[in-house]
């Protein structure tokens, strides 16, 4: 049974306005720590400004092998995007 | 009425710089100078003796993240030497630059605590020396940045960030080491007794500390102890350790009389720019 | 550091097992060959999944191992400059090992495991950081030749098929791209300094030379794997062609420092366009890999130590935790 430290999953917001973003893992022994050897490893350059992280475990995925059922239908609902609509270029603001 | 010799414009100059208080019995100019090379001495020393502490950890942390984050604390702190140093050289004005400065004094010149000398121990006794070292640390910073001299305070603005940083990492370790195992607290007990002797030379004021913080250069230590004792006591009381009883004080450092470790550190740090004198690297 | 030396004949994992649809080995090549990626939960074959552990995982043990040496010079750097850069540069090794056990890891291995396997010396790792450092301009060796080789080979790892290897590359080669301009800097100070730092910086030069042209691995016509490494896209350019470019782009900046290349048989090769370079001593090779390098026992030592010493504290923040929780839910 491996003896490490829990895995934690880092997402870092690069900087005010954007979305924080995954950028790797750290292994931690609580959440505490698991901030700080965040910002140890993944925020050496400048890269952040704030920090996410979240243990690996209690992230539910989506099943690869259901990517067909969850994915593939919106391929079909073209009418969800502007460009499906044709509108005449006189008409302005729209 | 007995006429008064001449003031001659070579004394108003002199008198435009002298202290504000204190005229008749400071000798002001040169030991302001000496004084604030002194002082910054002190401040680099410590910086730089941590810092090459931090150094000897490569390789040897308990986990990788820690590696990560030790050598975080040292680059930290060789980046504040090499301020304090160049600005040590600067106020001197005799040409020595922080390199110079840090490689070629030998233990008398060298002005840092105790405490930053103490080898590494194990990764408990590294860490007591780091809380306690960035706890004082971080007090001391954080008033330079009103220091009157507005070189310090802009290095003391930049470096309080990073101090912040590094007593509290160092105090989550005494927590979890305090808290965590029996060996764990058997050893974090036995780190923070290594250490208690040098806490008092960290807000030692002697004459030198005196002066400028007549003058608002130097921040006064003494003033730190009561909150530096307050989060001491409380980190430790997290932590589920017994408060501090303080030993005799082992006080030296500010002077040039260090411990025995401090001259192999430095012959090992040393060793390059003092056997090739007129090599650049 | 990049370790492609490693892939040595009869090491691989067998390319399909018994027990895996063909169809869904098929599939996944497609992917591969499509310059698709792979992701953890993705259905893999278990040889993909085997090889790949042992990629990634002795890539790892490289960056950790490869700490010491360097790691060595950090209390003597010579300046407060230096020791600053070789510190952090250090410390990107440990965050790259780092980065790279947690790519394996998403491949269902352990840290804990992988770090057994290396201090047990089952797992291998490059054979260049089983050579010491003898003097400052090592460091600037290592950089410059070491960190060179290791920038061709990782640089067209940022496309492999495995997505979180990839992208751990692409975070390596970002930070990495410092490391070889500063030792090229130690040697050009080293180069033109006093006749003593001459000394070091050619003496260094013949010490790191060869086995630096050795972390690209055995020829290719030894090294049975590499055609299931690029169909895997594990793998991207050949030994030996990554070999010649490095000896191309190298001896003229050793001659721009004034240093001989320690081989009397190269030379330019106007008809190839490439320079032609001596024999390599393949026995002494395969002897540091079997772990006969001459300071290969004090670097598993560094690492043993390392880690055993570091159980207590690591098992000391674990009992923290369970006891905090205990107190939460209590």
């Amino acid at each position: 049974m491996s003896k490490d430290w829990p895995l934690w999953e880092v997402f870092v917001r690069m900087r005010g306005g954007l979305s924080h973003k995954h950028v790797g893992s750290v292994h931690a022994p609580d959440g505490e720590l698991a901030v700080r050897h965040a910002r140890d490893v993944y925020t050496r350059r400048l890269e952040g400004v704030s920090l996410w992280v979240v243990k690996s475990a209690d992230i539910v995925a989506s099943d690869p092998a259901q990517a067909g059922p969850l994915f593939e239908p919106a391929e079909s609902k073209v009418y969800r995007h502007p460009t499906f609509y044709d509108i005449p270029d006189v008409v302005k603001h729209i | 009425m007995p006429s008064l010799p001449t003031i001659q414009p070579e004394d108003e100059a002199r008198a435009d710089g002298a202290s504000h208080e204190g005229v008749f019995d400071a000798p002001h100019v040169e030991t302001h100078a000496k004084d604030l090379f002194d002082y910054a001495l002190r401040l680099g020393d410590d910086s730089l003796i941590l810092g090459q502490r931090l150094g000897e950890w490569c390789g040897r942390a308990p986990a990788l993240e820690t590696e990560l984050s030790l050598a975080n604390l040292g680059l930290d702190l060789i980046g504040q030497a090499t301020l304090f140093l160049a600005l040590a050289g600067e106020v001197e004005g005799r040409g020595r630059d922080a390199d110079r400065l840090a490689f070629h004094r030998d233990v008398l010149q060298f002005r840092n605590c105790l405490l930053v000398e103490q080898p590494n121990g194990d990764f408990a006794r590294t860490i007591a020396r780091q809380f306690l070292f960035s706890t004082a640390q971080l007090a001391l910073f954080e008033g330079l940045t009103r220091s009157t001299d507005p070189r310090l305070a802009e290095i003391a603005a930049k470096a309080a960030k990073e101090v912040a940083y590094h007593a509290d990492i160092a105090a989550d370790w005494v927590v979890r080491l305090g808290d965590g195992t029996e060996e764990s607290r058997r050893r974090m007990l036995a780190g923070l007794d290594w250490c208690w002797r040098f806490v008092d030379e960290l807000f030692q004021v002697d004459a030198v500390e005196t002066r400028l913080v007549s003058t608002g250069v130097a921040v006064d230590r003494a003033s730190l102890r009561p909150s530096f004792d307050a989060r001491v006591a409380a980190v430790l009381e997290e932590a589920a350790l017994p408060a501090p009883v303080y030993p005799r004080a082992v006080v030296g450092g500010r002077v040039g009389h260090h411990s025995e470790h401090l001259g192999h550190l430095l012959a090992v740090m040393q060793f390059l720019p003092r056997t090739y004198p007129d090599a650049v690297w | 550091m990049y370790t492609p030396e490693l892939g040595k004949p009869g090491a691989a994992a067998p390319v399909s097992r018994r027990g895996e649809a063909r169809a869904f080995v098929a599939a996944v090549a497609a992917r591969v060959a499509a310059d698709e990626f792979i992701e953890p939960k993705d259905w893999m074959p278990e040889a993909y999944r085997r090889t790949l552990i042992r990629q990634i995982s002795q890539h790892a043990h490289s960056e950790i191992v490869g700490m010491l040496p360097e790691g060595n010079w950090i209390s003597r750097a010579p300046s407060l400059r230096r020791k600053a850069v070789l510190l952090a540069k250090v410390q990107d090794e440990g965050g790259h090992g780092l980065y790279l056990y947690c790519a394996a890891e998403t491949l269902g291995a352990s840290r804990d495991e992988m770090t057994e396997a290396l201090l047990a010396g089952k797992a291998k790792y490059s054979t260049i950081f089983n050579y010491p450092t003898l003097t400052w301009a090592d460091i600037g060796a290592i950089g410059w030749l070491v960190d060179g080789a290791a920038i061709m080979n990782q640089v067209p790892l940022q496309r492999t098929s495995y997505g979180p290897y990839a992208r751990a590359m692409v975070r390596v080669c970002k930070e990495e791209s410092f490391h070889q301009r500063q030792g090229f800097e130690i040697m050009m100070a080293m180069a033109n300094g006093t006749p003593e730092q001459k000394e070091m910086a050619q003496d260094a030069l013949n010490r790191w030379w060869w086995p630096s042209l050795m972390m690209f691995g055995p020829p290719d016509a030894d090294s049975p794997n590499s055609a299931q490494g690029f169909r895997w896209r594990i793998k991207r350019d050949s030994n030996d062609d990554l070999r010649q470019k490095f000896v191309d782009i190298t001896t003229p900046q050793a001659e721009f420092l004034g240093l001989t290349v320690p081989d009397a048989d190269l030379r330019w090769d106007a008809d190839r366009g490439h320079y032609d370079f001596g024999a390599i001593d393949w026995e002494e090779f395969y002897a540091v890999v079997r772990g006969e390098g001459p300071v290969a026992k004090e670097r598993m030592e560094a690492r043993r130590e390392a880690w055993e010493d570091g159980a207590w504290v690591r098992e000391a923040a674990d009992a923290y935790e369970a006891k905090r929780q205990a107190r939460a839910a209590a």
